[in-house]
């Protein structure tokens, strides 16, 4: 027991002892079902996405079916209806999501400034600020929303809804776009300074073309949010301006029964974003998080 | 630029006031961002309280009067607004901690070297970018539907039949859908904590024998933390607002099971018209919110100070 021998019999004892050939192939063994597992849990979680967009390419009598028909002939007739159903929804929402997005970029890029590369004396209690209005819920303000909007005659208008998507997606918008300045290196403005270029021309040419890539990633963040409410939208909007949720609503019971046309209708809606999404991917987590995490 | 000296009088007025001056250039670049979400954000709050301490009926403009805190009493008294509230604490704490659980195993697993992780990555987060209302219709109809259910046909070798998820669990419905909606947001925030740690410190905790649960425990636990807080209080503050997916499948029902707060009082402003109580609902909303965002600011600005993120020039 005690006396030390110099060949063990291979593989006899614990995993520490294992010679390092059969240790490697254990790991690998392990890796290659964890590396499974992750497949498996990430398909479930994508699976809902992916019969979605599915069922939108079934005739109709190939949708609710038991078992389900995984295996069909695709038409895209569904989605040529819904896209036609659809236009004028897809319409409004592109233009107050667009018109929201660069309001917010326009309003956000200077206050970014502001309290960052040239900090006002309070630029910490304005910061802040910004970020607390974001966490008081819609549902606080909607009666007032709603009543101001009727009074103005702005309901089931277009720019009801740029105004109050642009005022959700500012404070993401100052944060998110405060966190890429601050990584503008000191060393480029100073030069630039000494160099006698001018505010504007500092702005212009030096801090723009740096940020660039950040202000693409803050516009996306805030095109998916504002593409995606709901809230507002269904209790300001009726028709004149009612965006993409809205025309989702009908079919919340009357149409249940037409999955194909449903989940056609459904995937053009989450299209535009899921294209988004997807492409600002690596700064997704800085939108979400409005600067905090990188 | 002129260099001023310390102490003499009216040179450190001068310099006092040219500081002044150079802090309101500064601050003009702030204000139309400012100006514009007080006036869109701020006014309206202060109207709902306003409202609140009024008896208002849209179906009734005549008979507006000043109530005090009547509307109070009558939500606290009422047996649904409680229902609502406990609904509202159930499904927002369930669907953000399951979400925060499975989300910080997807991010262990995509943390490792995964074939195809960066298609895993994409695929993760679409669930989170599918508009909610859309997951909504899916989930109610092609997933969850009694006759053609896709869940039924799988749960059916368990002995499952035509099982009427929305109607006889709209509870778990509900938080299912949310928590799937959600668990993408947390991945994204606990992989970017993952990827954030140390890898030298890591690798010298390997080499001094440390073994990968002692590993996961003691290093990456603790760093973990405060981007867990941070999913929690966010994701928190996101899910409490929760209307769409109640909206869409359930309408806050059977009876009241799935009414949140935010349901309740959209039926009590838009289908009973009175404003004055839904006000009231409001702003306990708000006071609830103020609470959760105050931990929020807190884990926020503890991130913050830690990057050192200071301001410059």
């Amino acid at each position: 027991m005690s006396a030390p021998t110099l060949t063990r019999p291979r593989g006899a004892t614990g995993a520490g002892r294992l010679p390092v050939r059969m240790r490697l192939q254990r790991r690998t063994l392990t890796g290659g079902l964890l590396g499974l597992l992750a497949w498996l849990v990430v398909l479930l979680f994508f699976f809902p996405v992916l019969w979605m967009a599915l069922t939108g390419f079934k005739q109709e009598p190939d949708a609710a079916t038991t078992p389900p028909r995984f295996v069909f002939h695709p038409t895209m007739a569904q989605y040529q209806s819904a896209l036609s159903k659809a236009g004028p929804f897809l319409t409004h929402s592109a233009i107050i999501t667009i018109a929201s997005t660069a309001l917010v970029l326009a309003l956000a890029l200077p206050a970014a400034y502001a309290l960052s590369i040239a900090p006002v004396r309070k630029w910490r209690d304005a910061l802040f600020f910004f970020i607390s209005t974001k966490m008081l819920p819609v549902a606080g303000a909607i009666i007032p929303l709603y009543v101001i909007a009727r009074s103005l005659h702005l309901l089931d208008t277009l720019p009801v809804l740029i105004i109050l998507y642009t005022s959700l997606n500012l404070p993401i918008a100052v944060w998110m776009l405060r966190s890429f300045l601050l990584e503008v290196p000191v060393a480029i403005l100073e030069a630039a300074h000494v160099d006698g270029a001018s505010f504007f021309r500092q702005l212009r040419s030096v801090v723009l073309p740096l940020i660039t890539p950040g202000m693409a990633a803050t516009a996306l963040i805030c095109f998916i949010f504002a593409w995606n409410e709901f809230f507002l939208a269904v209790n300001l909007t009726t028709t004149n301006a009612a965006t993409v949720p809205v025309y989702l609503v009908g079919f919340q019971s009357g149409e249940g029964q037409f999955w194909a046309h449903l989940c056609a209708g459904a995937t053009l809606a989450c299209l535009p974003v899921l294209i988004a999404g997807w492409a600002a991917q690596d700064k997704l987590v800085r939108g979400l998080t409005m600067g905090a995490v990188k | 630029m002129a260099v001023i000296a310390e102490g003499a009088g009216p040179a450190a007025a001068l310099a006092r006031a040219r500081s002044r001056q150079r802090n309101r250039i500064r601050r003009l670049p702030l204000l139309p961002a400012l100006l514009f979400t007080i006036v869109v954000t701020q006014i309206p709050f202060v109207l709902t309280i306003y409202y609140s301490l009024q008896s208002y009926n849209f179906n009734y403009p005549l008979l507006r009067h000043f109530a005090g805190l009547h509307n109070y009493t009558l939500i606290f008294s009422d047996a649904i607004f409680r229902t609502a509230l406990v609904n509202t604490v159930v499904l927002t704490l369930v669907p953000v901690l399951a979400s925060l659980l499975l989300g910080l195993g997807i991010a262990l697993l995509l943390d490792r070297k995964v074939f195809g992780r960066g298609l895993l990555r994409t695929l993760i987060v679409s669930p989170f970018l599918v508009m909610p209302a859309a997951a909504a219709l899916v989930w109610k109809f092609t997933l969850l539907d009694a006759e053609f259910g896709l869940l039924n046909w799988v749960l059916r070798p368990f002995g499952v039949h035509h099982t009427d998820w929305v109607n006889n669990h709209s509870k778990e419905t509900i938080i299912t859908v949310l928590t799937w909606q959600w668990t993408p947001f947390m991945v994204l925030i606990l992989l970017a904590g993952l990827q954030s740690q140390p890898g030298d410190v890591l690798e010298a905790a390997r080499v001094d024998g440390a073994g990968p649960w002692q590993i996961f425990r003691r290093m990456t636990l603790p760093h973990l933390r405060q981007y867990m807080e941070l999913g929690i209080v966010l994701g928190a503050i996101y899910v409490v607002q929760a209307f769409d997916a109640i909206f869409m499948i359930t309408s806050g029902g059977p009876g009241q099971q799935t009414t949140n707060v935010p349901y309740y009082l959209f039926e009590a402003a838009f289908r009973a018209f009175d404003i004055g109580r839904a006000s009231a609902m409001g702003v306990v909303v708000v006071a609830a919110t103020i609470i959760i965002a105050t931990f929020a600011l807190r884990t926020i600005s503890g991130l913050f100070s830690e990057q050192g993120m200071e301001g410059r020039l």
